[in-house]
């Protein structure tokens, strides 16, 4: 380990891949001196184990109804965090909805950066006419609220969690445009694109090879600040009857299908509330903590 | 810094109506693209408009008038240009549901949603701005600490959840505050008959009515979703001011003041505030949009009837028209108040224009 430690440490470095290693290092430790930001990854892996491994985990079938065991209270040995109206233990329902969250959110941050990013470093890169055409609907897309306009697009699409995934990113990628426009723009007429351009490299080359990387930092720590949206956006439609549809656990749901017990059953509309709301703090706080270490410009903002 | 102080500024109040022009131009270009997209959605929605409109069992003659009357054997364009041409008239269309023009149930439902966000919005800034400026004051400590986490939570929490735990404490268990609707039960047929309504707002309404005791209730009834939404856009509000007026601090102008021997107070309220205003007013107008937003799903939890309610409604129904007139008006009340919000900016800062 200490060999590890001293390699990463080196200040002359020998190879790109030392140096690389090593300013990682620096920010990882940059990053564990800010407890709030630990504290988001904490939660952020625990969310990742615990769709891996729900299956193991959960104690009962998230599904199967149970009318002998309806409304048990939480803190019952064996349902800790109660049961709902058809007797399925809410624990478990929680620990297999983490699931299906997760799949949205990785589906979204797979699918609207991307086309942020390939928007924005075009517009950037040509400028003129087609950045005033792009940049345009950048600008009708971003005025719509987004839940409205996910909530326009599930009710053409119909209900289910693909539509739903189609329709937060179809609303979540102008942020990402605006980024890597903005990034692009500071990139272009640096010296080393001169360089490619003179070495014969076309657009798209320049493009995918040298400008995007260079706007890949602003883009992630805008996922990571993103991803807590995305959760309460899927959320709010599943609440609204509009993404998942039953009997699968979706957090959003489940909270819209306590609704109905709020002042008798409290418990069956709290604990999935409480599970999204946990895990989208622990993505703000991941992000927050990304950000001071990625970009050291906005420290302390 | 006064506008007198810069040369070549002999007009700017005319500066800015140019650029004002400028920017209405760039803003109609806006609308009509968010026309366009509400076009397509309408285009591909799988309910046929005709046999939403005249019923299942109508004769030929009657589904060729019915196309006819809607413009659907138009080509497309046509069809598109007539209905932008429409709905810069107001006009979008019937509600399939209740076969009344869009746009009265609208303006009817519009105002309690105004209503809600615009307490939301004054709750927020209340107690935002102290907030954001006691963290930058003492960056670190305990109150920052406090001030970003409760910020964070705010980001975070889901607010159909939040309002609904608001309902289980402090209406269930309290008894606080009233609890789902506008008005008590009692109040609601007075309301209908006894108040002229002048703008459509309970709290105004009432009041402009002298009828305190029904103000009294509607108040009980529109803190807590109120005090829901402020909290979101505090979480907002706080955590901007905060960075703008730590930016604000740094400055050679702070340091100035402060060698003069002015009280630190006057410093951060007066010199500094002033300049941290300009960007914070953007902001303010911002969290103003978004709470449009987090009103959609509050207000189905209050069983208030305002305009997030409406086209969460018209959803479950499919009442296509409704729901694409409501998110015409959203997106429209966005772009408004991003233009308020620029020209604001520019009336403010003199750097802007």
């Amino acid at each position: 380990m200490a060999g590890v430690a001293t390699w990463l440490r080196e200040p002359n470095p020998t190879s790109r891949w030392q140096a690389r290693a090593g300013q990682g290092y620096l920010s990882w430790l940059r990053f564990c001196r800010n407890p709030l930001a630990m504290i988001g990854l904490a939660i952020t892996v625990l969310l990742v184990l615990m769709s891996l491994f729900a299956p193991l985990l959960a104690p009962h079938d998230p599904i199967a109804q149970d009318l002998t065991h309806r409304f048990i209270p939480p803190g019952t040995p064996g349902n800790w965090l109660g049961t709902d109206d058809f007797g399925r233990d809410i624990w478990s329902r929680i620990l297999f909805g983490s699931r299906i969250t997760l799949y949205i959110v990785v589906l979204v941050i797979l699918t609207a950066p991307v086309v942020g990013l390939i928007i924005g470093t075009v517009a950037g890169y040509f400028g003129g006419w087609i950045d005033q055409v792009l940049m345009r609907i950048t600008d009708i897309f971003l005025a719509f609220p987004k839940l409205i306009l996910a909530l326009a697009l599930v009710a053409v699409l119909g209900p289910g969690i693909e539509n739903a995934v189609l329709a937060i990113a179809l609303t979540s990628w102008p942020p990402y445009a605006r980024v890597a426009r903005a990034e692009t723009l500071t990139v272009r007429n640096s010296d080393y694109i001169a360089a490619v351009r003179l070495q014969g490299a076309g657009a798209a080359r320049i493009i995918w090879g040298h400008i995007m990387p260079m706007c890949l930092p602003s883009v992630i720590i805008r996922v990571t600040l993103d991803m807590a949206g995305v959760i309460l956006i899927a959320a709010g439609l599943g609440f609204l009857g509009l993404g998942v549809q039953p009997p699968l656990p979706e957090w959003g749901m489940m909270i819209s299908s306590g609704r109905k017990f709020l002042f008798d059953q409290w418990w069956v509309a709290t604990m999935p509330g409480l599970a999204i709301f946990i895990v989208s703090l622990g993505f703000n706080l991941l992000g927050d903590g990304l950000r001071d270490v990625l970009d050291p410009r906005s420290a302390g903002r | 810094m006064e506008q007198s102080d810069i040369p070549g500024h002999q007009a700017p109040l005319l500066r800015i109506a140019r650029q004002a022009g400028a920017t209405t131009a760039q803003l109609l270009v806006t609308f009509i693209g968010l026309l366009a997209v509400t076009f397509i959605i309408s285009r591909v929605v799988p309910i046929d408009p005709v046999s939403a409109l005249i019923g299942e069992r109508a004769t030929a003659d009657q589904i060729a008038e019915a196309r006819l009357r809607l413009g659907l054997d138009e080509p497309l364009w046509r069809q598109f240009l007539l209905y932008v041409w429409q709905a810069l008239h107001g006009d979008f269309g019937l509600s399939i549901k209740t076969h009344q023009p869009v746009i009265q149930e609208i303006a009817r439902f519009f105002p309690a949603t105004l209503e809600l966000s615009t307490l939301a919005t004054i709750i927020g800034v209340l107690i935002g701005i102290p907030a954001g400026v006691l963290a930058a004051t003492r960056p670190g400590s305990l109150p920052d600490q406090i001030v970003r986490l409760v910020g964070l939570m705010g980001y975070s929490m889901p607010v159909f959840w939040l309002a609904l735990i608001g309902l289980l404490v402090f209406y269930g268990d309290l008894g606080w505050v009233g609890g789902p609707g506008r008005l008590d039960a009692s109040y609601d047929m007075m309301m209908e008959f006894e108040v002229t309504q002048y703008t459509g707002m309970v709290l105004v309404d009432t009041a402009l009515n002298g009828r305190w005791d029904m103000f009294a209730n509607a108040f009980s009834h529109i803190i807590l979703p109120a005090s829901i939404l402020g909290y979101l856009s505090m979480a907002y509000i706080s955590r901007m001011t905060r960075s703008f007026m730590m930016n604000e601090l740094g400055q050679e102008y702070i340091t100035t003041a402060r060698v003069k021997g002015m009280p630190e107070r006057r410093v951060i309220w007066v010199h500094a505030m002033k300049n941290v205003m300009v960007p914070l007013i953007t902001v303010i107008a911002l969290s103003y949009a978004f709470l449009l937003e987090g009103a959609v799903l509050t207000e189905t939890i209050f069983a208030w009837p305002g305009l997030g309610r409406y086209i969460t409604d018209a959803l479950l129904v499919a009442d296509m028209p409704a729901v694409l007139g409501g998110t015409v008006v959203v997106g429209a009340v966005y772009i408004g108040l991003n233009m308020v919000s620029d020209l604001l900016y520019r009336l403010a800062d003199p750097r802007a224009r």
